[in-house]
């Protein structure tokens, strides 16, 4: 069973939701990666999105668009990406790693390469932002011949017809996009939210995790209540940006563990 | 027949649909709306109405006779589309998307720029018709094209710069596919060049293709015969594909796109990916990109802030993988040359981008006979690039 299956089994178990933090790989220096990876499993993180870098990250904000320039300041390529994956195995074999990435540095390696070596790095599922499953033939072969889960957005003006689509096709979770916007915008209608994710479970299988604009306990909250899982972006990114070398793990951590206590809560 | 792209926006491995989610229903959206009117006789009478009247079509062809003379070979031929309201061809395409936008009850209309050509040319279409206008334009263009913000700004526009990355064009369009993605239902995003996802290349090269259509019954009316060669900048590719596309399937006229060299391709200071790229997935499609080995885009250069792309058109990475047309690269010095002789030799003062097309055009005809014929597409005037002109020369304006 993958990982993170199991992940999402043992937290149904334990009536929890999925706290999946999201930090990018590299940012604010690839030494301190892993190092803060394990931090987030510290503070209660379930599942890890790892951000692979991108020099134009269309639907980032600009908070996730300057982790991604930290981060390439030192070159971080997706290979260096996988390093950092496997360095954090050496201690952690169960959290599930989710990379989340644009398309183009998955291509310039090569799917079928990426894939292997992906799985080999102890990778779980892979998130392309920008690659809708009508383009993603031969990266869902590689994936699924590797044993990757592919994880798919679902987002506030996805029609049904296409939900299906991406149902027939997703595996691991989807990704419920929380509004209509970048990363790090802030404005959610969890009423609205609740309707949608509750139409989408008519017809995904799979559990859904909310995430774009969850950014203190009580969005973290809310969103818990609606969906099987919450995903935190920019605001972790921001305790980076804010943190010093010496204390951004710490700092990270803290964070994490106050909003595994919201949702838990 | 040529048919493409597919109904997937497929040009052979290229284009395609590559965007986050949450822009697929407007996608699709204007994706019917564009099948519902591309046929459409009253859509297509305002449209050929406004060619007309608005932007002062058709633009001539005119013979550049005394620069012919001095180059030695073959004839050069000049379709002026400098000679358009506006100053470029960038108004033809805004003209049709505008519609459009109309037509689907938007109220805003957004757009990213280079050389700020594209910009002035929503800006005016978006005043025309009372839409609001967001231009999105990179920091470091807003200074190099400063007259043209301006005119923007005259015509209503608000100007956005966009500090982030290159702070050129690529960046600038990054920034309007995110204001896309935010108001989504509101606004319609008027791309300036033949990327974006499908189905832009496709809608833009439909209504450039003016160009091209005009070119050949004006050819025939002028020589009696089709050109032997057309030249064309490559930015993007919309003027280029705007003059080959109705001659694709005339096989006996030979097509030239002509990309940004910069400091050279061997300095890896340039912007030419069809020349010196690999096939990559950049801006909602497949197509040849400047990039480095871990798919990272790369910083380009040119002189010319419209040709300043890591990107292509993907029916470009198509013509030239199947040998249809073929791809040159110009020198920034190269360009400046041929700037600087057609104003000397024909009165006429090109863009920076026109004139890599033009500075190729003064490469090849004096390897060809005199009776030879070479339609260059003049796609801009170069008044907006004084600026840059003179403080090369050290002059302060
Ligand atoms: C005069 C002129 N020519 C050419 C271009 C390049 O665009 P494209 O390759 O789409 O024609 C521009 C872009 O700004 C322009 O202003």
């Amino acid at each position: 069973m993958s990982r993170i299956r199991s992940a999402f089994e043992k937290l149904g178990k334990n009536g929890q939701k999925a706290l999946i933090p999201f930090i990018t790989a590299g940012d604010p220096d690839p030494v301190l990666t892993v190092g803060l990876m394990h931090g987030l499993v510290a503070g209660g993180a379930d599942i890890i999105e790892l951000g692979v870098p991108f020099t134009d990250p269309m639907s980032d904000g600009p908070v996730i668009q300057h982790a991604s320039e930290r981060a390439l300041k030192y070159g971080v390529s997706l290979k260096q990406v996988l390093g950092m994956v496997a360095e954090f195995r050496e201690k952690d074999t169960e959290t599930p790693i989710v990379l989340m990435g644009y398309l183009n540095p998955f291509e310039a390696m090569g799917y079928e390469k990426f894939a292997v070596e992906a799985k080999a790095a102890g990778v779980d599922g892979v998130l392309t932002v920008d690659c809708p499953p009508e383009e993603a033939d031969q990266l869902l072969d590689s994936f699924t011949n590797a044993g990757i889960d592919p994880i798919f957005l679902i987002a506030p003006t996805t029609t049904s017809e296409r939900i299906a689509k991406i149902a027939s096709v997703a595996s691991g979770y989807v990704y419920y996009v929380s509004l209509k916007g970048v990363t790090g915008a802030t404005h959610l209608d969890f009423s609205e939210i609740e309707d949608r994710v509750n139409e989408i479970r008519k017809q995904v299988d799979l559990p859904i995790c909310i995430g774009f604009g969850i950014r203190d306990e009580s969005t973290a909250k809310s969103a818990s209540r609606i969906a099987d899982g919450v995903v935190i972006g920019s605001r972790i990114v921001q305790e980076i940006e804010q943190s010093d070398c010496q204390s951004a793990v710490k700092n990270v951590t803290a964070f994490v563990t106050s909003m595994r206590r919201a949702i838990d809560g | 027949m040529y048919d493409f792209p597919d109904s997937r926006g497929h040009f052979g491995p290229y284009g395609g649909i590559f965007v986050g989610e949450t822009l697929m229903a407007a996608i699709e959206e204007l994706r019917s709306v564009y099948e519902r009117y591309r046929n459409d006789p009253e859509f297509i009478a305002e449209f050929e109405r406004d060619l007309k009247h608005f932007v002062g079509r058709p633009s001539p062809i005119y013979h550049a006779r005394r620069w012919s003379d001095h180059l030695g070979g073959a004839q050069i031929l000049l379709k002026r589309e400098d000679l358009n309201h506006t100053g470029a061809h960038k108004v033809n395409n805004t003209i049709g998307q505008a519609m459009l936008a109309r037509r689907m009850g938007k109220k805003r209309v957004i757009a990213e720029t280079g050389a700020g050509q594209h910009g002035v040319a929503t800006a005016t279409v978006a005043a025309r018709y009372g839409l609001e206008c967001v231009v999105y334009m990179g920091a470091e263009d807003v200074k190099r094209q400063a007259p043209n913000v301006f005119r923007m700004k005259l015509l209503g526009a608000t100007v956005v710069p966009v500090e982030s990355g290159s702070k050129t064009l690529k960046d600038a369009m990054n920034e309007a596919m995110r204001d896309w993605v935010t108001n989504v239902e509101s606004t319609f995003y008027i791309i300036g060049t033949v990327a974006g996802p499908h189905p832009y290349p496709m809608i833009v090269r439909d209504f450039q293709s003016v160009i091209g259509r005009e070119a050949k019954s004006q050819m025939m009316e002028a020589f009696g015969r089709q050109p032997d060669r057309l030249v064309a900048c490559v930015g993007g590719g919309s003027n280029a594909i705007g003059l080959f596309y109705p001659y694709i399937e005339d096989e006996s006229v030979r097509m030239t796109g002509v990309e940004a060299a910069g400091d050279g391709i061997a300095t890896g200071r340039h912007a030419a990916p069809l020349c010196a790229g690999k096939p990559g997935v950049l801006h909602g499609n497949r197509s040849y990109l400047v990039q480095d080995e871990n798919g990272q885009i790369s910083d380009t250069h040119s002189i010319s802030a419209g040709l300043d792309y890591p990107g292509v058109g993907p029916e470009h990475a198509w013509l030239k993988d199947t040998g249809r047309a073929d791809y040159a690269a110009v020198t920034d010095n190269e360009a400046l040359d041929a700037f600087h002789a057609l104003c000397r030799f024909e009165g006429i003062i090109p863009a920076l981008e026109s004139s890599h097309a033009l500075a190729h055009a003064a490469k090849i005809a004096p390897t060809m006979d005199r009776d030879k014929l070479i339609l260059v597409n003049l796609s801009g005037r170069g008044d907006k690039d004084i600026n840059t002109v003179a403080q090369l020369a050290g002059i302060q304006l």
